[in-house]
């Protein structure tokens, strides 16, 4: 209980010398904010973007098989789906039928794709909320296209096909679907010229993913010209991606984090002159250097905690309310299709501690090194000012 | 009370600036008196008082505080001393500018951990005993010379020390708030505390206040006597 009540009376002598030099600890506070609020977003968005990738590919195919000629995607026939099946441990093989569309009119790249639940629906779409806002550049409202409006898609013979929008696919997923275009397979065929035994790919359900890998080498064992890819490793590949592009901006902030340590290196280690009197005045009048240490950490304690948590709170608006306005083109997408979304928050524990023990533990260590210094120097220096 | 044995102090000793402030003091301070070191600048008053109130250790020599050796004592127990022994009076006061008066005086009494509440009210009240209870919530930029001088005594008062030291206490004041600041130090040796002064203005050493005056003249003391 003393030790409690010293702690708070020290405390509260820090606090009210911290309202002494108000201009320069707010300045030094909006700075450090400001490093841990670029920071903090960066690992926060990038974080939740490989939780939201992996989240959506959960449902995606444990391996996908391809054709490969002379090292490019070809397509695939038909009748390898058969010699696959036999594979011992192979559940179901489905192909699939996708493709990449430019359209001249938005000048965008669309992803289509063949999705069995228009099969007898010929002429219909279903499609992604990019497509909806990007197709629809002279409608009225600003608004995206809707229900019943026409896409008009160019054939592989020049003749316009339009096909009639039947729904948007849920905002949630618009991450990976934001260009998708779903479509019937005549559509589908009739617009890439496809003949009827090819597919583009095929989609191997196994028993278990443990025989995955063994599964893949009997299928290049068997159809030298294919490529299987296992769903781990695309999830490698976002991963990839995400960090890539999370270093990117982290080599910008750079120079911003180095600006502050020079900020704070100088706050920290430079004592000035009415400081170092002060702690004589403190010596002389019955502190012990253990006590002076105290005060100072709690002042690079109460700065940096205070930055740190401001600069924290300001990230989380940021990415997941606002959005990530300031560096969401470099994160997101690389098309001409944005996703518009809203991230789902996912602030990882590991991170957070982290950045703690990377900003808030050297400052405060830079804050009592030369007070440490100066606290040591012989009381009676103060007699004689 | 206090006894000094062969003091003496040597500052940047084995340079070439080497400076003797101290040499041979031998001196006893009994307890309950007013003791003034007179001399002039440079005789090594303030090293003395420094030595006297556990603030500078002597580069040679011996010191007891009632009966006890302290010369030795490492610096946590030195420090120790000076808090629950000695009140300080410093030639400029030495407040805490940006603070309040109250939060000035009770800075002291901080490492000792007693109840906030209970060490404010005991502030307070010494801050109206001095009749300025109300400038208590005041800046101390914003004093008077008496008041800050007020502020500076209730400082040295609040951890309710035996012996109270003042370095110069008057150079900064007017004969009225020297005369004043006596009449302080003459109610706190009534009340029992022993008060060490170091001063050459006439208003202090020849003050009815002071029971014995040391004089001091390049580092050595010249006269320990008696009374004025």
């Amino acid at each position: 209980m003393k030790a409690l009540e010293k702690q708070r009376n020290i405390l509260d002598f820090t606090l009210s010398s911290l309202g002494r030099r108000k201009g320069k600890n707010i300045a030094l506070v909006m700075v450090y904010t400001f490093v841990i609020f670029l920071l903090a977003s960066v690992l926060f968005f990038t974080h939740s973007l490989k939780k939201e990738a992996a989240l959506i590919l959960q449902d995606a195919p444990a391996m996908t098989v391809q054709r490969l000629v002379a090292g490019r995607q070809d397509m695939i026939p038909m009748h390898y789906i058969d010699s696959i099946r036999q594979i011992k441990g192979v559940q179901s093989v489905v192909p699939r039928l996708w493709g990449y569309y430019y359209d001249a009119l938005s000048g965008a790249n669309y992803t289509l794709m063949v999705n069995a639940d228009l099969n007898d629906r010929a002429g219909e779409i279903i499609i992604g909320n990019g497509v909806s806002w990007r197709s629809a550049p002279g409608k009225r409202n600003n608004q995206g296209l809707q229900k019943n409006d026409i896409i008009p898609f160019k054939t592989y013979d020049g003749t316009v096909l339009g096909l009639k929008v039947k729904g948007l696919l849920p905002f949630a997923s618009e991450l990976v679907t934001a260009d998708l275009i779903l479509v019937s397979e005549t559509d589908f065929r009739k617009i890439f010229a496809i003949a009827n035994d090819q597919a583009t790919d095929l989609v191997l359900q196994v028993r278990n993913a443990k025989e995955l890998p063994t599964i893949a080498a009997k299928i290049t064992q068997i159809h030298p010209d294919t490529r299987p890819i296992l769903r781990q490793e695309i999830l490698r590949t976002y991963d990839a991606v995400f960090d890539w592009r999370g270093g990117v901006i982290l080599m910008v902030l750079a120079g911003v984090f180095f600006a502050f340590i020079i900020l704070a290196w100088d706050k920290a280690t430079g004592l000035s002159a009415e400081e170092k009197r002060e702690i004589g005045i403190l010596k002389a009048i019955g502190w012990e250097t253990s006590d002076i240490l105290l005060m100072k950490f709690w002042e690079g304690a109460a700065v940096s905690l205070m930055a740190f948590f401001m600069g924290i709170f300001l990230a989380y608006l940021h990415v997941f309310l606002a959005s990530s306005i300031l560096f969401a083109p470099v994160l997101k997408g690389w098309s001409v299709l944005y996703p518009h979304f809203r991230l789902t928050p996912y602030i990882n524990a590991y991170q957070i501690a982290t950045l703690f023990f990377l900003t808030v533990i050297p400052y405060t260590v830079a804050t009592i090194v030369p007070s440490w210094r100066s606290a040591t120097i012989d009381p009676d220096s103060v007699m004689r000012m | 009370m206090i006894h000094l044995q062969d003091i003496r102090k040597v500052f940047n000793a084995g340079k070439p600036n080497e400076f003797v402030a101290i040499e041979g003091v031998n001196l006893a301070i009994d307890s309950h008196g007013a003791i003034a070191l007179k001399g002039p600048s440079g005789s090594g008053k303030t090293t003395l008082l420094s030595i006297l109130g556990c603030m500078a250790r002597p580069t040679s020599g011996r010191i007891t505080l009632q009966e006890r050796e302290i010369t030795s004592l490492p610096e946590r127990f030195l420090t120790e001393i000076r808090r629950e022994t000695f009140g300080f009076i410093f030639q400029q006061f030495n407040l805490i500018k940006g603070i309040t008066v109250l939060e000035n005086v009770m800075l002291p009494a901080y490492p000792n951990a007693e109840n906030h509440a209970s060490l404010k009210k005991r502030a307070m009240d010494l801050l109206d005993l001095l009749n300025i209870g109300g400038k208590a919530l005041a800046k101390v930029e914003w004093l008077s010379g008496g008041e800050a001088q007020r502020t500076a005594i209730a400082r040295a008062l609040i951890n309710n020390p035996t012996i109270i030291i003042a370095d110069e206490p008057t150079a900064h004041l007017d004969t009225h708030l020297s005369a004043e600041f006596m009449e302080i130090m003459r109610q706190l040796k009534q009340e029992g505390k022993t008060i060490l002064l170091a001063s050459h203005d006439p208003i202090v050493y020849e003050s009815k206040v002071i029971d014995r005056i040391v004089e001091m003249r390049d580092g050595k003391v010249v006269s320990a006597g008696g009374g004025p």
